[in-house]
């Protein structure tokens, strides 16, 4: 096990260096810092000045070597926007989207288990085609307009949560909330699917004749069956929201973390912190998919970690 | 034999089964009827599709969707299991009493639970044992069934077992709370042969010290011949004829039992002359009104197209049939016995 890990980090060092490569030439050729950061008003030299600063005057080459050499000191240069350490930035912000990913993933298992295993008893019956509608309907929700429909209603109409912004717990309700809708929507459909699948599996049967009760069947047999591609999906639902959903709902929200920092650093052409953001969010990726290795084999004594 | 132990243990009666399929309704069962006393042992023989499995599902309150019980009843020691409070109690009675081994050890044991918990879980259900209580009681039932190594095997998964040792699982779950009457629905099909002789041995042998009654499914009437006291045989959802398994075979009187008894190898036959009864089944989906097996049949007449029912032909022998005990094939006489199985 100890020595799957550290193969597994190993690649994932690889990959992350990869995609910051990437990152590192496309930042460069897509936007002009001088030219978004300094006003319009700004003179050849101010502009000139202000690329010897940062290192962008020099070769490509030449800079991608230093970037490098930082990486391994987590040094990613200094913000453009706010003037300090891009990973100062990002150790304020990261535990914000963290926070706000666990509360959001969390509610969103919390409703999918227990709606998509009821689902699954009876397909075709009452509680299955009420689920499968809430489903459907949570799938089709756009989730900045699910955001905003929140904040109109619980915010502006009845004035009982606060619109955006962080502070106490109240805050956490809309943002949370609207990240977990849809995602709930999808874990639910599958939970759903796939105990269907092992209710028909001869191990169930198996379970019923020994005469044991139902909840026991479902939740201590086929349920757990289920939790394989569950598992699967929920960490794609962790990366995806890592990676991009939270963008969205920070955006609505105003919510300070690292999705909103992300739209913030390409709204200033702020290389370097984009760059440090995508680290981040790359090595985040890496360790999630170590620790869905970890957990699937835990479920699965059939699993063989290579 | 006193009065208890001439009391069946369980009784199915005109038994029905349907299931709601896209292309109808699949008649299953259409009155099936049986008994079993206790320390007997019956072999439930047929053609594939003749609702063997589907008899003992009912049994073991299996039926679910698409199927349903349309008719019928089950009673358990002279009590209904369909009626009244009687699916209440056969929740209790099911694993307890009456156990069932299924056909495929492959899948028929959940893949992610060692298989000393899948056990421990029938102890814990029907006997209210704690963890650690069925712990040692999983321990001496795999010893019981000739598991080596028991402490070993109870921490392991299935996949890491043969499929003659899940099957030895399988027998040990269903003896665990020491049935009455267990079910065997061709438990070695899915084995290897050298395998399937030991398993066999191992039912015969707990049959014997557990006092159990046995219900042996299987279409291998060597089987039937070394292992089981009475026969029933089954074609079309419906149970064609029963007796005593040496007078069975000495003289068949179903039709449909002499086909069966003539289409198996026999060890003094050197031409390896395997004769198949002509025709097919008749479709579930509108079975026939009359005998089920009259399209098949060399010696149908007339009155044929009407149902026989399942009525004494001699002694300890019942057969539905018009014309019983008439040799409906001239190649072979009705009677010879099947070589046992190796
Ligand atoms: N879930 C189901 N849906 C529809 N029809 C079914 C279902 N289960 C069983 N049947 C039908 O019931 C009939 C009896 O099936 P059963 O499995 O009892 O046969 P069997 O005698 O056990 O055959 P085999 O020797 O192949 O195991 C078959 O015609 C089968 O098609
Ligand atoms: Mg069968």
């Amino acid at each position: 096990m100890g020595l799957f890990i550290l193969r597994r980090l190993f690649q994932g060092f690889l990959v992350v260096l990869g995609v910051t490569l990437v990152v590192f030439v496309a930042t460069r050729m897509v936007g002009d810092p001088a030219q978004v950061m300094l006003p319009l008003s700004a003179t050849a030299e101010q502009r000139a000045a202000f690329e010897h600063k940062f290192g962008l005057d020099r070769p490509m080459a030449e800079q991608f070597v230093d970037f490098i050499g930082d990486l391994a000191t987590f040094d990613f240069g200094e913000s453009m926007w706010q003037r300090r350490p891009a990973m100062d930035v990002i150790a304020g912000r990261l535990p914000n989207t963290l926070k706000l990913i666990a509360a959001g993933l969390g509610l969103a298992i919390v409703l999918a288990l227990p709606l998509g295993a009821l689902a699954a008893i009876r397909p075709g019956g009452f509680a299955d085609r009420i689920t499968v509608f809430l489903g459907l309907f949570g799938l089709s929700l756009p989730q900045f307009w699910l955001g905003l429909l929140l904040i109109m209603v619980f915010a502006v109409t009845f004035k009982v949560l606060p619109t955006s912004g962080y502070g106490g717990w109240t805050h956490f309700i809309l943002p949370a909330v609207t990240l977990a809708l849809p995602a709930a929507a999808r874990l639910m459909m599958l939970v759903r699917s796939s105990v269907i699948d092992e209710l028909n599996q001869q191990y169930v049967r198996t379970a019923r004749a020994k005469g044991l009760r139902f909840p026991q069947v479902l939740f201590g047999h086929a349920l757990r069956n289920a939790l394989v591609p569950f598992i699967t999906l929920a960490g794609w639902e962790f990366i995806s929201a890592l990676a991009g959903y939270t963008v969205v709902v920070e955006t609505v929200f105003a919510w300070p973390g690292l999705g909103l920092t992300a739209m913030q650093a390409i709204k200033f052409s702020d290389l370097f912190l984009l760059q440090a953001i995508v680290f981040t969010v790359a090595i985040g990726i890496v360790l999630v998919n170590i620790v869905l290795d970890v957990i699937y084999k835990l479920i699965d004594p059939r699993i063989k970690l290579a | 034999m006193d009065a208890i132990s001439e009391m069946p243990l369980l009784e199915v009666e005109r038994l029905q089964v349907e299931f709601d399929t896209r292309a109808g309704i699949v008649h299953g069962l259409r009155g099936v009827d049986l008994s079993i006393r206790r320390g007997e042992t019956l072999a439930l023989v047929g053609e594939s599709g003749s609702g063997k499995s589907v008899t003992a599902q009912a049994v073991m309150g299996l039926i679910d969707v698409p199927g349903r019980i349309a008719g019928g009843d089950i009673r358990w020691k002279g009590q209904s299991l369909l009626k009244g409070d009687g699916p209440r109690r056969a929740k209790d009675i099911r694993g307890k009493e009456v156990a069932l081994i299924f056909q495929d050890p492959m899948t028929s044991l959940n893949p992610l639970i060692t298989i000393g918990a899948q056990i421990g879980e029938v102890l814990q259900r029907h006997l209210g044992m704690t963890k650690a209580q069925a712990r040692i009681r999983v321990l001496e039932l795999l010893e019981a069934v000739g598991i080596p190594a028991p402490p070993r095997r109870a921490a392991q998964y299935p996949h890491e077992l043969s499929g003659g040792m899940r099957q030895r699982v399988m027998i040990a779950m269903a003896i665990a709370c020491e049935p009455q009457l267990l079910i065997a629905d061709e438990p070695t099909t899915a084995l290897d042969v050298t395998i399937q002789a030991q398993v066999l041995e191992l039912i015969a042998g707990l049959q014997e010290t557990l006092k159990l009654s046995v219900i042996l499914i299987t279409h291998d009437l060597g089987v039937v011949a070394g292992l089981c006291q009475r026969v029933a045989v089954m074609y079309a959802g419906r149970i064609v004829e029963t007796g005593l398994a040496d007078d069975l075979f000495e003289r068949p009187s179903h039709p449909y039992t002499q086909g069966l008894i003539r289409s198996t190898p026999r060890l003094d036959d050197r031409l390896e002359r395997l004769v198949s009864i002509e025709g097919a089944p008749p479709s579930l989906l509108a079975p026939p009104r009359g005998c089920a097996f009259e399209p098949r049949c060399p010696i149908a007449e007339a009155r044929c197209g009407t149902e026989p029912p399942l009525a004494i032909v001699h002694a300890g022998a019942s057969a539905a049939c018009w014309k019983p005990s008439q040799p409906a094939w001239r190649d072979v006489p009705a009677s010879a016995e099947p070589a046992p199985v190796s």
